[in-house]
């Protein structure tokens, strides 16, 4: 076992994994576990191996461009280091995983709270990602931190939207600043930040329309939510979580591209990990794009949202290789 | 346009091999890789692409290869027939039942698009077939999910019955079908939760449901930006319930929508909608056949010919394709061709339909000017010019004098000859396209397109 394998065998930091495992249970028995008995059955490692990897990799979402690149770094260790023992590419893949993930840098997928006053986070996506189910997650979560959280009804288009996000902020325990008769999700939000300010609120999370991002319309809609909160909070940069469904193919790619050219996205929520679908996506959004990934959902309970962990969603994946 | 990217790349990689007179195993072997490549990249499952090119390959090579084509034109061919026959056959709609009312219930993961969908389809149904639609509100989990419905119900005016979140899903079903008998709906649309296919209890109680309503349709709503995933889902879900159909939504989007060939070449389930749009009433009949076309640049030709159907003259529009068919074409046509393009909508979305036409450079940024411009040229010919194209083909003196005569510069004259005998050529192609077909197509039934072999000069890149 190598240095991906010692990291776990600390029992806190295995236990924390653990969570991320019965989570992505489903996930792991897909496809991603037969990266083991690929490993064990080969008797060399040949191209019929590496197309064998390919497979696993594509099955899990992770994108053509991002495996090509992954297998051909994985050829390249692999002669560099004369390995011809299959069963020791295991640490490999999963070091190179990080690499991808990592890119050399320290990763902080925490929220960066504005010390000062107010903190702003807005929340995008396509449509039928999970925005307002996350909000509600994250609002649960922050509270539980011991900060106070607002609400803003930013979705002024989808029928029910406005009193999902209110029958949430009912059962959180916080307030919905909503504009019913309003089709400008601006102004609402506006409206909200007023509010968070006189109220002295520590976090707002607004709420948008799901749209599709070769929709040019809604996208200047949204490129001007994000200066009306520029111009509110001034020189306080707010955060900007694009929520995107786990099941999500190779369009999570043009999504994450599109949607941070029109507002700087700083993180991913990656929503539905605790279904069959891998979510590999973000690695190549990571991969391609360079945005981290922030948080998780892993199900329907309103304490089903985690801080992404990079070691704790490899470990997901690949737990079998630690038993 | 969805599949856009997926056409691009194919045509690339067929183009390579469109200048060749001769393949051999590599060649093909290459070829497979493109194509390989671009199917993944558009989602389709990893094993539906695995069985795609193996199929294809293996017919490339085989004793199935038919004299007169040329070896390029032959994979194309392969390419086509078996993309088709992966997303087909045919355009489904609903099977309404033979009795008092038709049932319909709507199932699939949360955020798909389910409770928008119920709304679109119960308004489609309802122009289309005259039905007369109730929505049963039966997701009781999702905060608000049946103030969504009810909301939608509102904007299309189509009744909703609903008992909030407190009772039983099986419940409230068995409650709204008596209501729905009672107030003579022949069409009832059940929404049900977004559910995870691996959660026992929720698809447990979908099976219930199904008991308790016999429905005649299951519909699963996919979104057409799944990915891999598309497989595990349909075939939970196809497992449990027994699928009847399946409506992929967002379609409007940019995403390959390579789903859509995993689902039904894994689960045999029938893509039968798509939903094109956030408006309540952009749902279209998914149209497998058009979609491999379109996949292979010819153009998404039969949906030109049913939008131009609905907007012109049948007896006109008939004579037209005839007259395509038989490869008369002339600029007479053509400039009637143009007219009904005019009337149908802007220029540069109906000239993408057009084979070859997603190849053109630019083509937003035809403007409808153009549109003029082509009228001005043809109106410059003789008469005699007008019925025989090959006049102005032969004759240099004559281009040059339409030219002057409308304005315009050689080269756009030159340029209009050629569209006219690109278009006939492909018009003459057009894989099965027979009278009858188009008979059939006008008067709105779904056609059935039987690809014959070419006769050695098909599909030009």
């Amino acid at each position: 076992m190598g240095l991906f394998a010692n990291l776990f065998a600390g029992k806190d930091r295995k236990a924390k994994a653990e969570k991320y495992k019965i989570g992505m249970e489903k996930t792991r028995k897909g496809s991603l576990s037969s990266l083991k008995n690929v490993l064990i059955n080969a008797n060399k490692i040949d191209d019929s191996l590496y197309d064998k990897l390919e497979e696993i990799f594509v099955m899990a979402d992770i994108g053509v461009d991002t495996t090509v690149v992954f297998i051909s770094e994985l050829k390249k260790e692999v002669k560099n280091r004369h390995i011809e023992n299959p069963k020791e590419l295991e640490n490999i893949i999963v070091d190179k995983l990080f690499d991808i993930y990592l890119k050399g840098q320290i990763v902080n997928t925490n929220i960066k709270y504005n010390p000062l006053g107010l903190t702003v986070i807005l929340f995008v996506g396509v449509n039928g990602t999970g925005k307002t189910t996350s909000i509600a997650k994250m609002a649960h979560l922050i509270k539980s931190e011991g900060k106070s959280v607002m609400l803003a009804a930013g979705d002024t288009f989808r029928a029910g939207a406005i009193d999902q996000l209110k029958i949430w902020g009912g059962r959180i325990g916080c307030q919905v600043i909503t504009k019913p008769d309003s089709n400008d999700p601006s102004s609402v939000i506006f409206d909200a930040i007023r509010a968070a300010k006189e109220q002295n609120i520590d976090v707002l999370l607004c709420d948008t329309a799901g749209r599709l991002q070769n929709k040019v319309n809604l996208m200047n809609e949204l490129n001007k939510i994000s200066r009306t909160i520029n111009r509110e909070m001034g020189s306080v940069q707010h955060e900007t979580y694009l929520v995107i469904d786990a099941t999500t193919g190779q369009n999570g790619l043009s999504q994450a591209k599109i949607f941070s050219e029109v507002t700087k996205v700083s993180g991913i929520v990656l929503t539905k990990l605790d279904g069959t679908a891998k979510g590999g996506i973000v690695l190549a959004i990571r991969n391609e794009l360079g945005i981290p990934i922030s948080f998780v959902g892993m199900g329907e309970k309103i304490t089903d949202l985690m801080y992404f962990d990079i070691e704790d969603y490899i470990y997901g994946l690949f737990a079998d290789f630690f038993e | 346009m969805a599949f856009e990217n997926l056409t691009k790349r194919l045509q690339m990689a067929l183009r390579r091999i469109a200048g060749k007179t001769h393949l051999t195993e590599n060649d093909i072997e290459e070829m497979m890789k493109e194509v390989r490549l671009s199917l993944l990249e558009a989602d389709v499952n990893y094993k539906v692409v695995k069985d795609f090119t193996f199929e294809i390959k293996e017919l490339a090579l085989g004793e199935k290869i038919m004299k007169g084509l040329n070896p390029g034109e032959q994979v194309v061919k392969i390419v086509n027939d078996e993309l088709i026959k992966l997303m087909g056959p045919d355009a489904e709609t609903v099977k309404f039942s033979p009795g008092a009312k038709t049932v319909i219930m709507m199932v699939g993961l949360q955020g798909a698009g389910k409770t928008t969908t119920a709304g679109k389809l119960g308004w489609f149904l309802r122009k289309n077939n005259e039905k007369k639609p109730l929505l049963i509100a039966a997701d009781i989990y999702r905060p608000a999910a049946i103030d969504q419905l009810v909301s939608v119900g509102e904007k299309l005016d189509i009744p909703v019955f609903s008992l909030g979140t407190t009772i039983k899903p099986e419940e409230i079903v068995i409650k709204g079908l008596k209501y729905a008998d009672e107030n003579n709906f022949d069409l009832v649309i059940i929404d049900t939760a977004g559910r995870l296919h691996i959660n026992e209890t929720l698809m447990d109680e979908l099976v219930s449901i199904k008991k308790i309503a016999t429905p005649d349709e299951i519909l699963l709503t996919v979104d057409a930006m799944t990915g891999q995933d598309a497989v595990n889902v349909s075939v939970a879900f196809n497992e449990a319930l027994g699928i009847t159909g399946c409506i992929l939504t967002k379609l409007d989007g940019d995403t390959r929508g390579g789903a859509a060939l995993s689902i039904r070449k894994m689960t045999g389930i029938p893509i039968k909608f798509s939903g094109t749009g956030e408006k309540l009433t952009e749902i279209e009949i998914f149209h497998p056949e058009r979609m491999a076309s379109r996949i292979l640049g010819m153009g998404d030709i039969l949906s030109l010919i049913e939008k131009a159907t609905e907007s012109i003259d049948e007896a006109e529009a008939m004579s037209m394709m005839e007259k395509m068919m038989s490869g008369n074409f002339n600029f007479n046509d053509l400039l009637k061709q143009m007219k009904m393009v005019k009337r149908m909508g802007a220029f540069s979305g109906i000239l993408k339909m057009l084979p070859g036409g997603s190849q053109l450079q630019n083509v937003d940024k035809v403007d409808d000017k153009q549109l003029v411009y082509i009228e001005a040229i043809i109106h410059s010919m003789t008469i005699d010019e007008r019925k025989k194209p090959e006049l102005l083909e032969r004759s240099s003196s004559r281009r040059n004098r339409v030219a002057s005569g409308s304005g315009r510069s050689t080269t756009e004259v030159n340029r209009l000859i050629s569209l006219l005998e690109k278009q006939t050529q492909m018009m003459k192609r057009m894989p099965g396209m027979s009278p009858s077909a188009l008979e059939k197509m006008a008067s709105g039934e779904a056609i059935k397109v039987n690809p014959k072999p070419g006769k050695g000069r098909g599909f030009h890149y």
